[in-house]
């Protein structure tokens, strides 16, 4: 187990909220979720609006705090830390951000962008620090003679995030937390800066915890995936397993709203298998909260909530009824539309 | 010829800025027949949403449009606010990307229907909240009469994309545009959306426009394909035919830059160097030519025009790729 870089154990987060009738409520964005990121691995994490991905990954860096759970980042339980002791931990995990403009003080150039985290935890003399941002600037392709004294407003979208990406990368961290980093970049911007985290992460053993609602590119960069819906671990396991045998209903729905960009392959109608609108995170359903929206629920779902069950190596899945578990439907909702294992009903 | 229902020609949209001028759109063709789907695909900044805008006539003062756009043959360029008017809603609506941003937060929805009815139609108040109602059902909106009293921020992003698109169904447009109609949307609610939008364009018989970065989505839900860069449309075919034969180097790239299910893990994806080209100044030869791997001289001084290359596929471009396939093998 020496190689867990990270293991949140039975995160919760919970924030009080008042509803449009004045009754006081909480919402249970992250409701015991336990995950484990390994050193130089990366773990994709996917789930929609509200299903607690961002929340969790805040929670790791204490922004706010967990309500409970522990989170132990090379063996030591920062969850627990003061903000003091925590800090020095904070230099192991960086994060990258959905909007590279507002992650950045517009007013500062790149340099100075690039250089604050070595300033804020006092990290070698002026010149050394100098040395260290014109190196992280050529890591992620920016030259330093060119691109330092520039402003934010001068760089283009996939420059700004390179420049944020090089700030992360500045105090050499070996966890990497990126919200959507590449979600606002347009398709050719958001290759090259994909490219770039590969190519970072095989060059410097980083892991990565890589949050995103687009499956196809978590699973593209993720050697797991983690699926998330309303604060809820649905699915965990190999990137190619849970593609090629999802069995969590809520991740097959997940896969097959992905429009292919391949017109021969047959659309799915996706109100069969998710219905309706998610609910409420101040008064999710009793039991499995995909209850509500699930085309296999049964009574048994709403009454009891299902616990993550080994289905294969590494693989998870926190179902009553997964699918694929009758032999029959082995490959049911899963050859349609967005997987091509199965090629005998192609024409 | 004249029974085409849209007929774009020759396009163009430039922005005056001070002394200069940004060229948006430069020149772009392009017909749509009455129940049609079309997907205009590019990037930021490749003029999509601009044509689209000049179609509507819903361009800032600054801009400057030349060419034409001809619904049933009528032309819709140089018409003035009144008399777009009776075209904008009742010929054309869009649904726009934000549906937070489009919609009136201090108004009901119900409301905000009814006005969008009573602009164009003559029905009394009554009437009108009776469509709205019922428009609200089509787009299946749950529990429509109730949702008819709700502000917008009581609705989800889905929800109110669906107001949206009552709003735009309520005078029953004969072309619906689809403005990045759902890229604000997670993905499950975007695949319900885009169901929605394809089942209401069959049922009624729109032409739509879907006008979108993503190119799954213009291969699973329309017809024919425009694929613009630099404010031209450097590739136009049936979408079947598009996507198993891709013609121009830059749709290639485009294509083969987006993530897929079907590649596996850490695989690095092609992409090209370079930036969006610079709309400053009119480009003189091709504008992918920076970035393009085949170009040549003649890429630099004449910009290719859009030619059929294949029977019912155009492509603007000088060599066009199935012939680097035929060079191929005769190099081999």
């Amino acid at each position: 187990m020496t190689d867990v870089l990270l293991d949140i154990r039975d995160m919760v987060q919970e924030f009080p909220a008042r509803a449009a009738n004045g009754a006081r409520g909480v919402v249970h964005a992250v409701s015991n979720v336990s995950l484990q990121v390994r050193a130089g691995e990366t773990l994709g994490i996917v789930g929609e609006s509200g299903s607690g991905k961002s929340t969790l990954a805040r929670a790791v860096l204490g922004v706010p705090p967990p309500k409970s759970g522990d989170v132990f980042l090379k063996g030591t339980n920062i969850a627990r830390l003061k903000q003091k002791r925590m800090r020095e931990h904070m230099r192991d995990i960086q994060m990258v951000f959905q909007d590279p403009y507002s992650s950045v003080d517009s007013k500062w150039n790149v340099s100075r962008i690039v250089g604050e985290p070595l300033r804020a935890f006092k990290v070698g003399t002026r010149e050394e620090r100098r040395k260290r941002v014109a190196e992280v600037l050529d890591l992620v392709g920016l030259d330093p003679n060119v691109y330092g004294s520039r402003r934010p407003r001068q760089l283009s979208g996939g420059q700004c995030q390179r420049v944020a990406i090089a700030r992360a990368l500045a105090l050499s961290p070996s966890l990497i937390i990126c919200d959507e980093a590449v979600s606002s970049l347009d398709v050719l911007i958001q290759a090259q800066v994909l490219n770039l985290f590969e190519r970072l992460r095989t060059e410097l053993d980083l892991a990565y915890l890589f949050i995103a609602h687009d499956l196809a590119m978590v699973k593209q960069v993720s050697d797991r995936v983690a699926v998330m819906y309303l604060g809820k671990l649905c699915e965990i396991g190999p990137a190619e397993d849970i593609y090629r045998n999802p069995r969590h209903p809520y991740t097959v729905a997940l896969l097959n709203s992905i429009p292919d960009p391949d017109p021969s392959r047959p659309r799915v109608k996706i109100d069969d298998q998710i219905s309706g609108e998610p609910p409420s995170p101040v008064n999710p359903p009793s039991g499995c909260r995909f209850r509500t929206r699930c085309p296999r629920a049964q009574e048994k779902c709403a009454l009891e909530v299902p616990v993550l069950q080994s289905v294969g190596t590494e693989h998870s899945v926190a179902c009553h009824f997964p699918v694929g578990s009758e032999n029959a439907a082995v490959s049911e909702g899963v050859t349609s539309g967005s997987v091509s294992v199965n090629t005998s009903n192609d024409v | 010829m004249t029974d085409k229902l849209l007929e774009v020609k020759d396009l163009e949209v430039r922005f005056r800025q001070g002394a200069n001028s940004v060229y948006a759109v430069n020149g772009v063709s392009f017909d749509l027949d009455q129940g049609k789907t079309l997907a205009i695909i590019g990037e930021s900044g490749s003029g999509k949403t601009v044509t689209s805008r000049a179609m509507m006539g819903l361009l800032p003062n600054t801009a400057v449009v030349h060419g034409s756009v001809k619904l049933n043959g009528k032309e819709l360029v140089g018409l003035s606010e009144k008399e777009m008017l009776q075209h904008r809603g009742l010929d054309l609506a869009t649904v726009f990307q934000d549906p937070g941003r489009s919609l009136n937060p201090t108004m009901k929805v119900g409301k905000q229907i009814v006005e969008a009815i009573r602009l164009h139609l003559p029905l009394d108040k009554k009437a009108a909240r009776e469509r709205a109602v019922e428009l609200l059902g089509l787009v299946r909106l749950p529990l429509p009469a109730q949702r008819f009293n709700d502000y917008p921020h009581q609705l989800s992003g889905g929800m109110r994309q669906r107001v949206m698109i009552a709003i735009a169904l309520a005078c029953q447009p004969k072309i619906l545009i689809a403005d990045e109609a759902t890229t604000a949307l997670d993905v499950t609610t975007q695949a319900k959306i885009m169901d929605l939008l394809i089942d209401l364009q069959s049922q009624f018989h729109m032409a739509l426009i879907l006008i979108s970065h993503n190119l799954g989505l213009a291969a699973q839900y329309t017809d024919e394909v425009a694929v613009m860069y630099g404010g031209k449309i450097v590739e136009r075919a049936g979408t079947k035919e598009l996507f198993s034969n891709v013609l121009m180097p830059y749709t290639r790239v485009l294509l083969d830059a987006v993530p897929r299910l079907d590649r596996s893990a850490h695989d690095s994806l092609p992409s090209i160097t370079g930036g969006a080209p610079n709309l400053t100044s009119r480009p003189t030869g091709c504008s992918f030519m920076p970035r393009c791997m085949t170009a040549t001289d003649r890429c630099r001084e004449q910009a290719p025009p859009l030619a059929e290359e294949e029977p019912g596929h155009e492509v603007a471009c000088w060599y066009p790729l199935h012939d680097h396939a035929a060079l191929d093998e005769v190099g081999t």
